[in-house]
């Protein structure tokens, strides 16, 4: 594991701030929103939330997680992509019986967002194979999971049907 | 002249199942002893010893082995890689023979799993008290069960509803046929952890883990060990006819990994390891997929098994749905699959499971199989694929 030839900055590719200021919103409209996380550094929170991945400037291919090469090319440099909102329900799973403290069911699912794949659960919808269904058309929504006790709030993704049942 | 032929010589498995009594160096030690004699060898005469436990990973289960059976010296490989670690061990002796360093191998896989649940998908602690960031989705909480799913029976559901997506009649009821067939396999298999055939409305409706998989369409947790003993063909020429006639040829052996494609590190592609390995299988050993006679594949679901159909090419490529309904894959079918019970039903101890299903294929090829022969057998392939992911495929034939 040990390698010699590190001279890209292997730890992380560049990544903004957390809380208000991956929010992209103007200094003085911060004051009005409150003290919010994104689940995870990928979700872009703000007027049009998004996900948003690594992109390889060489090969194009994406990545959700920090970087250190590519896994399709071996280059090093990325570029941020914003992900398409919409997509198509490739695969899922509903789960029924899971870790503890993990409420059930849920439906997990693969979505294809104009050609990324995206993991995400599939939410406001009845979790039974009657209503979700392949290749059914979704959309990104976001939502508070929880408070910290600093009174800062985590906001999570899912995606959801894009017409009503 | 000798080719670079490797012929397995000995092996054996364990009755799987629900083990209390014995330890995992008693299980490894039973296969270890069991293949020895199998193979009409002793542990001196072994060079090399490769052992793989993968929940007892960094506990050395090779030198723990040999405390108990024979410490002889000779070079002990440890190894780890998820599902497919008792196909890596048996390749990892392969290879220590291959290239000349020894004539004879000794390869062990064992594992204690009863009881042992869901194996993972446990990741997700209590929120902690301040959202911060954390690994390398800079994720402020756990990520189960609230960005997809991390459970194994909820990954493979959505690897063979994928396989629906694109090609079509992956149902609910589809999948349960599937784990209907290995059941009813495995009655009969003595070794298998379970050999109780189930209907089609038991497995449906027996508790759904994950969607289309119920818990009988998941791999079963047991214990279990085996083991075999390889040996070169120049080696093998000077063994006594008995010995040479029970001899396996190792006809192909091959193992991969997962190639970068989009989407795999979303849902772990299980498809493009397995083609690749199974292309380069066929290839070294000039067999084609028509002229296999019983197939082991890693059915870790049921969902999994239907994909493998179309990954090892037993069918035309999206034909997998048409090819199961066909009755292609029951032991009475053109190309039985999971005679044995699969993992379903003859059950999954992680690190013997790569051994294990190999010694099935060579139990049929030297016409040992019992009531469940598959009559003249030739030719069979033996398939595992471990998460991360790594995929096994050997293909084996009666010595001719």
């Amino acid at each position: 594991m040990v390698s010699t030839q590190r001279s890209w900055p292997h730890d992380r590719i560049p990544v903004e701030p957390r809380g208000c200021d991956t929010f992209g919103l103007p200094d003085d409209r911060r004051l009005d929103v409150a003290e919010q996380v994104p689940l995870v550094d990928y979700l872009v929170l703000g007027d049009e939330p998004h996900l948003q991945a690594n992109e390889c400037t060489a090969c194009g291919a994406r990545f959700f997680d920090r970087r250190n090469a590519c896994a399709s090319c071996g280059k090093t440099e990325f570029t941020k992509a914003a992900i398409a909102t919409e997509g198509v329900l490739r695969s899922f799973t509903i789960v029924a019986f899971a870790a503890p403290g993990i409420p059930v069911p849920f439906v997990a699912g693969i979505i294809d967002c104009d050609g990324t794949q995206v993991r995400a659960n599939v939410v406001d919808v009845e979790p039974d194979p009657e209503h979700v269904t392949l290749g059914m058309k979704l959309k990104l929504t976001t939502f508070p999971i929880g408070e910290d006790s600093a009174g800062t709030e985590a906001i999570g993704f899912g995606f959801a049907p894009l017409e009503a049942n | 002249m000798a080719s670079d032929d490797i012929w397995i010589l000995g092996i054996t498995m364990t009755k799987f199942g629900k083990r209390p009594e014995d330890d995992v160096v008693d299980l490894a030690a039973e296969a270890a002893l069991g293949a020895l004699a199998d193979g009409g060898v002793t542990i001196q005469e072994m060079g090399v010893l490769a052992a793989g436990n993968l929940m007892g990973a960094a506990a050395g289960i090779g030198q723990q082995l040999q405390k108990q059976i024979g410490q002889t010296g000779i070079p002990v490989y440890n190894v780890a890689n998820a599902c497919a670690t008792g196909a890596t061990a048996l390749r990892t002796a392969i290879m220590a023979v291959k290239a000349g360093e020894c004539d004879m191998g000794l390869a062990v896989g064992v594992e204690k799993l009863s009881g042992a649940g869901l194996l993972s998908g446990g990741s997700r602690k209590e929120d902690a008290d301040t959202w911060t960031p954390k690994g390398r989705y800079g994720a402020v909480a756990g990520l189960d069960g609230r960005v997809g799913t991390e459970i194994m029976p909820g990954v493979f559901a959505q690897v063979g509803m994928e396989y629906g997506y694109e090609h079509g009649g992956a149902t609910f009821e589809l999948f349960a046929r599937i784990s209907e067939k290995n059941h009813s396999h495995s009655t009969l298999n003595p070794l298998a952890a379970y050999s109780k055939a189930m209907t089609l409305e038991q497995i449906m409706g027996d508790i759904m883990i994950a969607y289309p998989n119920t818990r009988p369409m998941c791999s079963a947790n047991c214990d279990g060990a085996a083991a075999a003993v390889v040996v070169s063909d120049a080696k093998l020429k000077t063994l006594d006819p008995d010995q040479r006639r029970r001899a396996v040829k190792v006809s192909a052996s091959v193992l991969t990994s997962d190639p970068w494609d989009e989407g795999c590190q979303q849902l772990p592609n299980v498809n493009t390891l397995t083609r690749r390995a199974a292309v380069q299988a066929y290839e070294q050993a000039g067999v084609a997929p028509e002229d296999l006679d019983l197939v082991e594949l890693h059915d870790c679901f049921a969902t999994a098994e239907l994909v493998h159909y179309d990954n090892l090419q037993l069918c035309a490529p999206g034909e997998a749905v048409p090819f199961f309904e066909s009755g292609a894959t029951w032991r009475t079918g053109s190309t039985p699959v999971n005679v044995s019970g699969g993992l379903e039903s003859k059950g999954h101890p992680i690190a013997a499971t790569g051994i294990a299903n190999i010694w099935e294929v060579c139990h049929h090829l030297r016409g040992e199989a019992g009531d469940r022969q598959i009559e003249g057998a030739k030719v069979g392939l033996a398939h595992v694929i471990g998460l991360g992911s790594a995929c096994g495929v050997h293909i084996l034939e009666k010595a001719a």
